[in-house]
């Protein structure tokens, strides 16, 4: 089972009261390479992997998890007192229409998320490669956002959290080491 | 050490409309030259860490954005 | 309203480094489960966030719950504010 703790990860800041960065962030939400696609994805994946990377794909989709309550947090702030007129100058509008300032799993062009986003082929190699590709894909939408936000509070964030995608990508990198490992040959401490 | 960017020079028509970007970068991290991570790399202290994304100093890596400075100079 | 001083955000952001430091050893060893220095290193900082812990949720209620916190009289456990509005 899983046990919520009551803290962020990483102390979460904002500086300036922004809906059109929330509108880009929310990529990281509800999009086809966000955080809430990579913990369903690595969770799920777990059922038919090796026993020897179970763990992994146990605690990176748990840590995927607190990632979706970082970016839900910079949504939330960014957002939070804005006035449907701030909402409509950021492109909000459609969002405001059907959610108010309610958060939702979509991607920053406001299409739903869905599971297509996620495989699961049953295939070690071929799972661990594409959450390798997935990691990849998360770090750069992290350098894109990057680019476009001049909010220095927020940018410390997402580079926290582009700096973990590298971290996840090399444990899976070394989970498919294992995975080819011959084994009479002896290599990994 | 690796380098964490690497650049190339697209090819530019006299017919292309936007200013033209002479350099475009992109990311190289860490993890792809790491191999299977060595015992003992040295480490951040546990605050350093949590600001920097990772406890291994060999995997640090920030990005910032170029425009930034541009944009502050407005 | 109750505002939380800023005693709170220095505990926590302790607590945060320790926690991270932990789950930073936590995905390594996943895939290096003979590092005994690093399990050593581990075991040291499960400790540590133990005293953290205790030193935050005295004074500004249970971190965790089903039984994973105490409760204070009456039930503390749903005081705002949480972790996105702090
Ligand atoms: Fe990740």
């Amino acid at each position: 089972m899983w046990v919520y703790e009551k803290k962020l990860q990483y102390p979460v800041r904002v500086s300036t009261c922004n809906p059109k960065l929330a509108k880009f962030l929310i990529e990281q939400y509800g999009g086809a390479d966000g955080e809430l696609a990579a913990a369903l994805r690595y969770l799920n994946q777990r059922y038919s992997i090796p026993d020897k990377v179970i763990g992994l794909l146990t605690d990176i989709g748990t840590e995927e998890f607190a990632h979706l309550e970082m970016i839900a947090t910079m949504v939330y702030k960014l957002t939070k007192d804005a006035t449907p007129d701030q909402m409509k100058a950021a492109g909000l509008g459609d969002h405001y229409a059907n959610h108010d300032n309610a958060l939702f799993y979509h991607n920053a062009a406001g299409v739903p998320w869905t599971a297509t986003y996620i495989q699961a082929k049953g295939d070690p190699i071929a799972d661990l490669y594409e959450d390798i590709a997935a990691e990849e894909k998360a770090r750069a939408t992290y350098q894109w956002i990057i680019n476009m936000s001049d909010d220095t509070d927020l940018n410390d964030g997402l580079r926290f959290l582009r700096e973990r995608e590298i971290i996840h990508s090399q444990r899976f990198r070394e989970a498919v080491e294992i995975l080819k490992e011959e084994r009479d040959k002896k290599k990994f401490f | 050490m690796n380098t964490l960017r690497k650049t190339w020079h697209p090819y530019i028509s006299p017919f292309d409309p936007c200013t033209p970007i002479k350099v475009k970068t992109y990311s190289t991290p860490p993890n792809l030259y790491m191999g299977f991570q060595p015992p003992g790399l040295e480490q951040f202290t546990p605050m350093e860490a949590l600001r920097a994304g990772t406890l291994w100093k060999a995997f640090y890596d920030p990005w910032y954005s170029p425009y930034e400075k541009a944009r502050e100079g407005q | 309203m109750k505002q939380l001083p800023a005693d709170y955000y220095q505990l926590l952001e302790q607590l945060q480094a320790v926690d991270f430091v932990l789950v930073e050893l936590t995905l390594y060893l996943d895939t290096h489960n003979k590092d005994t220095e690093a399990i050593k290193q581990f075991n040291h900082y499960a400790k540590e966030r133990k005293k953290l812990r205790n030193a935050i949720e005295s004074k500004y209620g249970p971190l965790m719950q089903f039984g994973h916190s105490y409760s204070g009289q009456p039930w503390n456990w749903d005081d705002a504010p949480w972790p996105w509005q702090v």
